[in-house]
């Protein structure tokens, strides 16, 4: 049986585990700035840390495509504009334990040579800024961020920087253009923003968890790093369950644990009901049933579902929702997000949620399950950035598990669920 | 619900990475073969900031001399943490949203007096943002979160009966300008669903009665706590001001996490599971 491993979240019923004292002393940056920068990516590398943003690449090899000696700046952005449907632990993270990620942001500055930190935080998660805001100012008070830190030579300034409401602006090149000062529109690629980032400069984008988890691989070692987890996706990740369990919140376990395991420590779906479909890790992941519950979540075995991990948000729904009705909500979502820059994801979008509202009204036909299957084969693969891609997943996904629920639509002119059962409120 | 899909296509992004890499006399960048355009804008800029810097006024603010001086103070604070100026776009209009409770024409006015921009290019990124309001929201400006996940648990009954308690729909102010209501996407505390914002501050766990309660006691000036946040909720405008960047000194209030947060830590440790020593 695989057992919770609390690190991030190890400190987070303390009372000041978002102050400097409650949360240690940076040895971990101390010991990093004592290191050549390129053993501190290294270290990374060994570790098998993969990015917990969603996509999962390798961490450290991100790092160590940042050219070194081409004379210009280098900058480090930390991916904190957490909004993916379902992804809810970045925010309690930087609420409880903002200095994991001050230290980590200094190691990983260091390593990659940069000079120059940001946190592109979501706007919208008010007291988790000021939390950033706190933390950073804390860390310049005792000389942990500025000009000659720990004595090494090494300068690092870090500027909290709040976004303004545009889930796009997580997807790291419009971020970078965000953060620029323009409309968050992802940019073509290549150039990656390791070599053309921010300011047309070498940029390393992380997600907050990855660079959260850096200083814990420093202080106790790549090895015990990689004991944690599966082969190929090694170390520890919040899983954030979500919906109808019995005790909802966030659950830091080796990745490779699977949903069953999750539930059994979390109650169960709540009382009196069964699961119905799943989420592995934010709406732009292809939704799971009850036959997946053995999945081991990591990179590999759901992608070998047909899924992806992702964020690892484990949305939960049980029999008395309405899959059309999810589907519509997500699709609904994603045109809302769309930035308009690509007419397949801003077209698609648009015209995916006007047939969704039909079907959910019961006013479509079969033939609309091939529309929208077929739009989403047009949008799929076809624009800048992975939005759109992910705005395809519930489509298929739902079309492919739950297709006669969406002729039964068809059949009685409407929505066959009562949608009060599926409240917190409607089964007490 | 506004927000329908633009069309907005500046092909800038491209542009400016050239432009910013051909000022650090680099001529390296991949442009990975396509011509570049010149649809920048960029003569606008030039002209701009060579008129800045030439003294010749461009006083069309409405903002009070004694405002105007305390914005430009703020500003330059914030306008100097970034390595380019015009990264301070974002902050600044969250700055002039902290005076007038929306991003103004005289706020955006002066966020391109700052910054050496056209009104036009500062206008086209704040229509970008839901977080830029076009006209005055409330002291309160309350958020009901309708995506999929709070919608099944619960907010969409919360929206239903909300907007029908306070008589707005969304991106509506109540006629007395303390409330306003809108329909949010995921906000990032699904665990604590059906979630509520106020002044971007978490109300969790609500229902249809708690929400109600909720603006009641807002309208009516008593004093309310977010669940995880100030003792003191702060209006939309001193919460505008913590997002350009100028923190209110609240960060210690509040609980290090609560609810669901602790719940798998509270599992662990009953259990006695660790993460490995270290070795």
């Amino acid at each position: 049986m695989t057992t919770l491993t609390p690190v991030l979240t190890a400190n987070w019923d303390q009372p000041n585990s978002f102050t400097l004292e409650g949360y240690g002393d940076y040895s971990a940056a101390r010991k990093a700035l004592g290191m050549d920068p390129d053993a501190v990516i290294q270290a990374v590398k060994d570790s098998g840390l993969r990015g917990r943003g969603g996509a999962g690449f390798p961490t450290g090899m991100k790092w160590g495509f940042i050219p070194q000696g081409d004379g210009k700046p280098h900058y480090l952005v930390v991916n904190a504009d957490e909004s993916e449907p379902g992804t809810c632990k970045d925010i309690p993270l930087m609420m409880a334990n903002p200095h994991s990620l001050v230290e980590g942001i200094i190691i990983t500055s260091y390593a990659i040579r940069a000079n120059h930190a940001f946190i592109y935080v979501r706007g919208e998660v008010l007291h988790v800024i000021r939390r950033l805001q706190a933390a950073v100012a804390e860390a310049y008070d005792k000389g942990l961020l500025g000009k000659d830190l720990f004595g090494s030579g090494f300068d690092l300034e870090l500027v909290v920087h709040s976004g303004a409401g545009a889930y796009i602006c997580g997807e790291e090149t419009a971020l970078l253009d965000s953060l620029e000062g323009y409309r968050g529109q992802p940019r073509l690629k290549p150039p990656f923003p390791a070599v053309a980032g921010l300011y047309a400069s070498p940029t390393v984008v992380n997600n907050v968890e990855s660079v959260a988890s850096v200083p814990s691989i420093i202080s106790n070692g790549a090895e015990w790093f990689a004991g944690m987890g599966t082969e190929k996706s090694k170390g520890f990740g919040i899983f954030s369950l979500s919906g109808h369990v019995t005790r909802p919140g966030q659950y830091e376990a080796p990745l490779g644990i699977t949903l069953r395991e999750l539930l059994d420590m979390a109650g169960g779906i709540r009382e009196g009901h069964q699961i119905k479909f799943w989420t592995p890790g934010g709406s732009s992941t292809p939704i799971f049933t009850d036959e997946h519950l053995d999945v081991p979540l990591d990179f590999e075995s759901v992608g070998a579902k047909g899924s992806m991990l992702g964020t690892r948000a484990l949305q939960i729904f049980d029999e008395t929702t309405c899959v059309v009705r999810a589907v519509l909500r997500w699709t609904e979502f994603y045109a809302h997000e769309s930035c308009g820059k690509c007419t397949p994801c801003r077209e698609g979008t648009y015209w995916l949620k006007q047939v969704l509202k039909r079907l959910e009204k019961g006013q479509g036909t079969e033939e609309d399950l091939t529309t929208i299957t077929d739009i989403a084969d047009n949008i799929l693969g076809r624009s800048f950035c992975a939005l759109g891609d992910g705005a395809t997943s519930p489509i298929h996904s739902s079309v492919k598990y739950f297709r006669d629920e969406y002729l039964k639509h068809f059949e009685i002119g409407g929505c066959p669920f009562d949608h009060a059962p599926s409240t917190v409120w409607g089964t007490r | 619900m506004s927000g329908e899909p633009t069309s907005e296509r500046s092909g800038r992004p491209r542009d400016e990475a050239v432009r910013v890499a051909n000022e650090e006399g680099s001529a390296t960048v991949d442009t990975g073969g396509e011509p570049t355009s010149e649809r920048s804008g960029r003569p606008r800029d030039e002209a701009v900031r060579v008129a800045n810097e030439e003294g010749s006024a461009i006083v069309s603010t409405g903002y009070t001399p004694e405002v105007r001086e305390r914005l430009e103070r703020d500003a330059k604070e914030i306008i100097g943490r970034y390595p380019k100026p015009r990264s301070a776009l974002l902050p600044l209009l969250h700055l002039v949203q902290s005076e007038d409770g929306y991003v103004s024409d005289d706020g955006q006015e002066f966020c391109a007096e700052m910054l050496g921009l056209s009104k036009a290019e500062v206008v086209g990124v704040s229509t970008f943002y839901t977080m830029y309001k076009r006209k005055p929201m409330g002291d309160y400006h309350v958020g009901v979160c309708i995506n999929t996940l709070c919608a099944v648990m619960g907010g969409d009954q919360i929206w239903d009966e909300l907007s029908e308690h306070a008589g707005v729909g969304h991106d509506e102010t109540t006629p007395d300008g303390k409330i306003s209501l809108e329909r949010l996407e995921c906000n990032a505390a699904c665990d604590f669903a059906p979630v509520m914002m106020v002044n971007w501050e978490f109300f969790d766990n609500q229902t249809p009665a708690s929400a109600k309660q909720l603006v009641d006691d807002l309208r009516d000036g008593k004093e309310i706590s977010p669940t995880r946040g100030p003792k003191k909720l702060c209006t939309f405008k001193e919460a505008s001001r913590v997002l350009s960047g100028l923190p209110d000194g609240l960060a210690a209030d509040g609980p290090s996490a609560s609810g669901p947060s602790l719940e798998g830590l509270k599992i662990a440790k009953a259990n006695g599971w660790k993460a490995p020593e270290a070795p």
